[in-house]
């Protein structure tokens, strides 16, 4: 068994360990990365389409790029990385936590640490989990698996595919797997809105003739050892209408029908999670209920952009780095969503500076209005000229919209969209 | 020439198959999928039934007694998972306590150990999860949990360790007698004969008798649909959990299975169609509806996946093992279907002494081997303890499958016993069984399947040739093995 001594443990090297662990040396701690992968970067390395950096860089780069702009200041920094290496316990220590990881090259690796930070990303739910009837042939698999299989191995899973669900992986893969040469019969939503971006649905189903049948189900996957069609149907009062049920012929059948972030870890170090989020309950310094345990990025909530997971773990980097440095905590107010609001992140307000806010809305809503209260009276109202459940909303409070002393032992910060 | 062919490797054929391997026998073990328990077993629902649900003269409850016995041996010399976690059936309805009060006497007289009558108050004591409207039930601590396909899997392995040969992806396609030998052949024109036949063909039970010149009969597929919920669901119950049964199933149970998920399941509907395994969203609210009425706890958040599975059903549901009066040399298995995998330890027994009434001489080996290699998981393993492991094989460090924890030298263990497609690397080592349903592990496997067998990747399958899980390759041409670490 090794035995490593640092200030934190970043545990995921995708784009939220890198720039939370890259903030926290900035601030002079001692911190190691652990990578399941063989490589830096997570997911990014698979999305070779661009669109990201747009906020973080204002350059439009592909997913690879955008990791580069991390991996290197994180080799130059010394901070030490452990690829090939699994984390399989966070323990609780006089001292602090400690970290058990099994690594390919080491064995068993046992980190001696002050604070966590869990970065570990998210999974695809598969067909399990939406419980999609008929036979179990291959040819069924996830968008993100898809993605890899195609980017990374140079497989092409299939030649007619149909895609379920219209997440954002599910998009980016009916326009990659259209300019591969495949024919991608439909994409099918139980919805009747997208739950993918606007601006994907735009340009890569609509560029591509692609069909994006909304308010429809797969009823039944066909095929014995290979995928041979898909029946869908659409929903009517919540049920398929078998009536108007057809079959599509196709050999492939992609899911994209949402991620869940990977907590497993976190409830085994007893971390709360949040039933709207899906992610470990956060102060404003995004540390968990467990003290010493920090989250960011897609383990605390799925983002829509990679550029506010960069945000968002930059500043838990900060802020698990202010704590390790014994500052002292600021007078927190709790967060909670209000109405049409599934959740709000983090689930504090700290008083006195500027607060940085993710939320997901429960309903579809053109001119909507964004309203905060503090303590029942309104701290900030703001238009939003489209509102949906598939795209997040980041809004800040400044620095005195939340008193020092706020009045009143109940008072809470409110979010609600009207 | 073979003394003994075994069509069919299911749980009892190679139950059959590890038996026979005791004596000085030529034996082959012939299995038309690609794998060991890919047919019928694969779905089986992993209970080792207690013995109270048949009638005493039947030979199923003989057999289920008999076979429940010697789980204890087998599972010291063969160590897949199994437990005696009990089994209780929950009746909600003085009615209900009748047919538990039949089902007691019945447990009784066919021999079941330990087969007690509950009140209310223990049997919610024994099974806390349970839902405070039973009034009452059975409990029978003899019962117990395995995993079907590893069960499987283990006799085989046993038994070819033994000297049997295994031929897979070999279905035999047409049978006649040369002298006193059959010669059986499949449909690549591959021939071999032996002297004696079993015919444990499961689904196919029946056509393979008529190819055989056998006894005709139909065997019904009787289809169960099962869901699987994830470990984090809390366990909901400790021990299986039984409804009162009906004329023509046990119901739909809430199993918690060895390795701590919980399924719930099957159905039971007849059919005809024997390549139906398709699930159903109408049989997926019912399972619910029928599971959670008896511990309401389960909910279908939890689901990581569902299959079904075709019971092979004989008129008059008992089953039907006896040397075949119309085809010489010739054993009939068939009927094989729930309580089969409980019973296969004495199925095998059973056709042991039909083949030395028909006069097939048994002397045994003096170099039998009961027991195989212990498979190590680093999953079972302390983190204090893995460095023993690593040090033995660093790939027992490298995580594969991150929802089941198994290790890169578990997979290439499973690929080195002959496991290559990703069902059958699944069933030996659960990776691609857990929450995310091989989302992150199935490239990674695929790769170590390609480094270890030098297989491109558009030759590797779910379950065998037709199955490939990729088809092509970017710019045309097949899919390259790769080499270096997954």
């Amino acid at each position: 068994m090794i035995h490593r001594n640092v200030d934190a443990v970043v545990i995921g090297g995708g784009s939220a360990g890198l720039a939370a662990a890259l903030a926290l040396r900035t601030a002079g701690t001692t911190v190691a990365i652990v990578e399941r992968e063989p490589f830096l970067g997570g997911i990014l390395l698979q999305c070779i389409h661009s669109g990201f950096g747009l906020h973080e860089f204002r350059q439009d780069l592909t997913g690879p790029e955008y990791a580069a702009r991390f991996v290197g200041p994180v080799r130059e920094a010394g901070i030490e990385v452990f690829l090939n290496t699994t984390v399989m316990e966070i323990g609780e220590e006089p001292t602090g936590r400690s970290v058990i990881a099994l690594s390919q090259n080491q064995g068993v690796v046992r980190f001696a640490t002050r604070a966590v930070v869990l970065a570990m990303g998210c999974r695809e739910r598969n067909r399990g989990n939406v419980a999609i009837a008929g036979t179990r042939p291959a040819g069924v698999l996830t968008a993100g698996l898809a993605q890899r299989l195609v980017n990374i191995e140079g497989c092409i899973p299939g030649r007619r595919v149909v895609i379920v669900g219209s997440g954002d992986i599910g998009l980016i893969m009916a326009r990659r797997l259209t300019l591969v040469g495949c024919d991608v019969l439909a994409v099918v939503e139980i919805q009747p809105y997208p739950s993918g971006s606007a601006r994907n649905i735009v340009q890569c189903l609509n560029d591509y003739s692609i069909p994006l049948h909304l308010g429809h189900v797969v009823t039944r996957i066909e095929g014995r050892d290979r995928v041979e069609a898909v029946r869908i149907a659409p929903l009517s009062d919540g049920r398929a209408d078998a009536g108007k049920e057809r079959r599509i012929e196709c050999d492939t059948v992609l899911l994209s029908v949402g991620l869940i972030p990977e907590n497993e870890l976190s409830r085994a170090a007893g971390v709360p999670i949040d039933e709207g989020s899906s992610g470990p309950h956060v102060d404003a310094d995004l540390m968990t209920g467990a003290p010493g345990i920090f989250a960011c990025g897609n383990v605390l909530h799925v983002h829509d952009l990679v550029d506010y997971v960069t945000e968002e773990a930059r500043r838990c980097g900060e802020r698990a780095a202010a704590w390790l440095s014994g500052a002292r905590k600021d007078a927190m107010l709790p967060v909670v969503p209000g109405a049409n609001v599934r959740y709000v992140v983090p689930n504090a307000c700290a008083a006195g500076r500027k607060n940085v806010f993710y939320l997901r809305a429960l309903v579809v809503k053109n001119d909507a209005l964004l309203d905060v209260r503090v303590g029942g009276r309104q701290a900030r109202s703001q238009k939003l000229s489209h509102v949906q459940p598939s795209e997040m909303i980041r809004f800040s409070l400044e620095p005195d919209a939340v008193p020092e002393r706020p009045a009143g032992e109940e008072a809470v910060v409110e979010v609600s969209i009207r | 020439m073979y003394d003994v062919a075994i069509i069919g490797a299911g749980v009892s054929g190679a139950a059959i198959a590890r038996r026979l391997s005791l004596y000085q026998l030529s034996v082959v073990l012939l299995e038309k999928c690609a794998d060991v328990s890919f047919g019928v077993s694969k779905a089986n629902s992993g209970i080792i039934h207690a013995g109270f649900h048949h009638a005493p003269a039947s030979l199923k409850a003989r057999l289920e007694i008999a076979g429940n016995r010697a789980f204890d041996t087998l599972h010291a010399e063969l160590g897949f998972p199994f437990r005696r976690a009990g089994i209780i059936v929950a009746a909600f309805s003085v009615e209900e306590m009748k047919t538990v009060e039949h089902l007691y006497a019945q447990g009784v007289q066919n021999g079941v150990p330990d087969l007690e009558i509950v009140g209310r108050e223990r049997l919610l004591s024994l099974e806390p999860a349970l839902s405070r409207d039973a009034a009452g039930g059975l409990f029978a601590p003899s019962g117990g949990i395995i995993e079907p396909y590893r069960f499987a899997f283990a006799l085989a392995e046993s038994a070819v360790a033994n000297g049997v040969k295994l031929n897979v992806n070999w279905e035999v396609s047409a049978a006649g007698r040369q002298g006193d030998a059959w010669e059986i052949a499949n449909a690549r024109g591959e021939k071999l004969s032996a002297r004696w036949v079993v015919n444990a063909a499961g689904l196919q039970a029946d056509v393979i008798s008529a190819l055989f010149g056998g006894e005709s009969f139909v065997i019904a597929p009787r289809k169960g649909e099962e869901f699987i919920l994830d470990k984090g669901a809390g366990g909901p119950s400790k021990r299986v959990v039984f409804p009162v049964p009906s004329r023509t199933s046990k119901g739909v149970l809430v199993i918690p299975t060895v390795e701590g998920t919980v399924m719930i399941g099957p159905t039971a509907e007849e059919g005809d169609d024997k390549l139906d395994t398709a699930t159903t969203p109408e049989n997926l609210e019912r399972v619910f509806q029928l599971a959670s009425a008896m511990v309401p706890r389960i909910s279908k958040k939890d689901i990581i996946t569902s299959f079904a599975g075709l019971r092979p059903t004989l008129p008059g549901d008992d089953f039907y093992i006896e040397l075949s009066e119309k085809a010489p040399c010739f054993v009939q298995v068939a009927g094989i279907q729930s309580p089969g995998l409980t019973a296969s330890p004495a199925i095998a027994e059973r056709v042991k002494d039909l083949l030395k009434t028909g006069g097939l001489s048994l002397r045994e080996k003096p170099d039998w081997r009961p027991g195989i290699p212990h498979m190590e998981r680093t999953r079972d393993h302390a983190p204090w303890e893995i460095d023993r492991l690593v040090a033995r094989d660093p790939a027992y460090a490298h995580m594969v499958c991150r929802c089941e924890n198994v290790s890169e030298a578990e997979v290439v263990e499973a690929v080195r016993k002959g496991h290559t497609t990703l069902d059958g690397i699944k069933y030996y080592t659960r990776s691609g069984m857990g929450r995310c349903q091989g989302g992150f592990c199935t490239y990674r496997i695929m790769q170590i399947v390609s480094r270890e067998t030098g297989l491109p990747l558009d030759r590797i399958t779910k379950h065998g040739p037709g199955s490939e899980i990729v088809r092509d390759r970017i710019g045309g041409g097949a899919p390259d093995a790769r080499r270096g670490t997954a």
